[in-house]
């Protein structure tokens, strides 16, 4: 078993018992980067002598006898949409293809002080915005399970390179489903965190009302270690909750007793894969052989929840996007023009179609004589999403389902129909507009052999007891110690 | 709910995206697509729903107005695609050609 097969608890131990060096550690995920990048094109950038520089001064710290953070020596991959001093970030876009950070995201810097070895940075739909990663300007990113076909996203790459055991865990970001999805569909653990959980500060905005920052990883104590290391306050982000954070790793193997799972019947009905939904019918049995009560329950506004989000997030992100003018940073268009041509030219070479498709839409929900109709409709509707949420949790602790309507699709099979593209995030936005925690967890797989998620939602600030209540399944089942043929 | 062409070229221009004569004719199709798609907000009865604009109850919030270090000026500027001297280097705000 090579070092890159552990999971980040193991690393953790491991180098702190002296069975492994944190450069001994780091050699063993170059190698594993160098072999399957070919393959997967998870990472848009490695710089191997800077995390080589990294592992080496954890050495120097443990031989020095210096006290170590929680991730001493664990390589953690970090989507590209994450403010990396000094390393190029790019949202996989042309127009930040030249951006280099002048200072860490918040998520980033306590990364370092918990003394992890950043690996890389990962690919991505270009700003966020998209459900299998094609629309990253820079490259396609395939699904370790299935080369021929999409990781999901939009933090495809973050989700391939755990699966494709390149990076034992990795940060991503979920605006409408982009950590969940694409975990669902790489077969890992994807955790969205409750909106404020983990502050946004050094996140490249695209919906500011809906981006959260989670972690990808094999297992569940894994996703627990990195969410504790990076979740807290952080006075740059208002919106980032002064409370504490529970150390979820210490509480992860506690079953919940008498635990209530909510099964709400819009989630099992058209456009859902048979195959999906009898896995996760089976995974909710596991539950009730475990001695939980399923409970039927009605989100009976969900199924306009995926319109409500196609109308706040464009909108969210016509007025976050505006800033990439060309004028302070970024592309900027060669072509001679006026102030206001250079900026429309710098953005019409410099974003991808599905970001200008969006940015469109926002600009027109938002514009004089629409925004009654589109965008404080969506604002009204949001309101129901959140209210069916909370009259769920009032009879059960967690509402479950599955993660994506079907497994992984082909590379191509949707790219150019936007609205096909969109209904893959059905189930997930209406966390994020709720903006309660969730998380996907692996439950099977389709008989040709592709990785199936179950989705696990609660009441805002409860991932401890969410943790608790995924690890129950899974430490019953194997699902996630699979490996794919990469 | 169609979009015109006109009323396309006119959110690109408020959005600030200038997009080639092709472009423009396939995001009038797309746009009306999904246009069409969120309309079925209109079904549902809304009245009296006060509007959720963020999942937090937060209000604003202030901070003491304090000194403290920021981006030294290199820095800040070297992202810049122009710059000239201490300053970004962007095309003439007003034109001062003309009368």
């Amino acid at each position: 078993m090579s070092l890159a097969d552990k999971t980040a608890a193991e690393l953790v131990a491991l180098q702190a018992a002296g069975g492994a060096s944190a450069a001994e550690v780091a050699d063993a995920f170059l190698a594993a980067v160098r072999d399957r990048e070919p393959k997967l094109r998870a990472f848009v950038s490695v710089d191997e002598a800077e995390v080589k520089r990294q592992a080496a001064t954890v050495d120097a710290k443990r031989r020095a006898g210096q006290p170590l953070g929680r991730l001493a020596g664990v390589p953690v991959a970090v989507k590209d949409v994450l403010c990396t001093r000094g390393v190029r970030t790019t949202c996989s876009s042309k127009i930040l293809d030249n951006f280099v950070p002048p200072y860490d995201a918040h998520v980033v810097e306590r990364l370092k002080a918990e003394d992890a070895v950043i690996l890389g940075k990962t690919n991505m739909d270009e700003f966020a915005m998209g459900s299998s990663t094609e629309n990253s300007a820079l490259q396609t990113t395939r699904n370790p399970w299935d080369t021929d076909r999409i990781p999901g996203g939009s933090s495809g790459g973050s989700a391939a390179c755990v699966a494709g055991r390149q990076a034992p865990v990795s940060l991503g970001t979920d605006t409408g489903g982009s950590i969940r999805q694409p975990a669902a569909l790489c077969g890992v653990v994807g955790v969205k965190p409750t909106y404020g959980r983990v502050s946004r500060y050094g996140l490249v905005a695209f919906a500011s009302s809906l981006d959260q920052i989670g972690p990808f990883a094999r297992d569940v104590t894994d996703a627990a270690l990195l969410l504790e290391a990076v979740a807290g306050h952080d006075r740059r982000d208002s919106t980032s909750v002064d409370r504490p954070v529970p150390v979820y790793t210490r509480t992860v193997n506690d079953p919940v007793a008498g635990l209530r799972i909510g099964v709400p019947k819009e989630f099992f009905g058209e456009g859902l894969d048979p195959e999906v939904e009898t896995a996760v019918r089976a995974a909710l049995k596991e539950y009730e052989k475990r001695g939980a009560t399923l409970v039927d329950v009605s989100l009976p506004h969900s199924p306009y929840a995926l319109a409500a989000y196609y109308i706040v997030a464009p909108a969210e992100a016509s007025s976050n996007l505006a800033r990439f003018d060309g004028m302070h940073y970024g592309h900027r268009t060669k072509q001679k023009a006026d102030l206001i041509g250079t900026y429309s030219k710098s953005r019409g070479e410099g974003f991808g179609k599905e970001v200008q498709r969006r940015i469109m839409i926002g600009t027109y929900v938002l514009s004089s004589g629409y925004k009654d109709a589109y965008y404080v409709k969506a604002l009204k509707v949001r309101r129901l999403v959140k209210k069916d949420y909370d009259e769920a949790f009032e009879r059960c602790d967690v509402v479950m389902g599955p993660t994506t309507p079907t497994a992984a699709f082909r590379i191509g099979e949707k790219s150019d129909d936007p609205l096909a593209m969109y209904l893959s995030d059905v189930y997930t936005v209406s966390c994020n507009l709720a903006g309660i925690p969730g998380m996907s967890i692996p439950c099977g797989f389709t008989a040709g052999g592709l990785p199936i998620g179950l989705q696990l939602l609660a009441p805002p600030f409860e991932e401890e007891k969410m943790f608790r209540i995924a690890r129950m399944y899974e430490s019953v089942t194997d699902w996630h110690t699979r490996r794919p043929g990469v | 709910m169609s979009l015109t062409l006109d009323q396309v070229r006119k959110v690109a221009q408020l959005a600030r995206l200038e997009l080639a004569e092709d472009d423009l004719a396939r995001m009038q199709h797309q746009l009306s697509a999904i246009l069409d798609y969120v309309a079925q907000l209109q079904q549902l009865d809304t009245e009296g729903v006060e509007p959720l604009a963020h999942p937090l109850p937060v209000q604003n919030v202030f901070r003491d107005d304090e000194l403290a270090p920021s981006l030294p000026v290199d820095e800040a500027l070297k992202n810049a695609p122009a710059r000239s001297g201490d300053y970004f280097a962007v095309p003439a705000v007003f034109d001062t050609t003309g009368e």
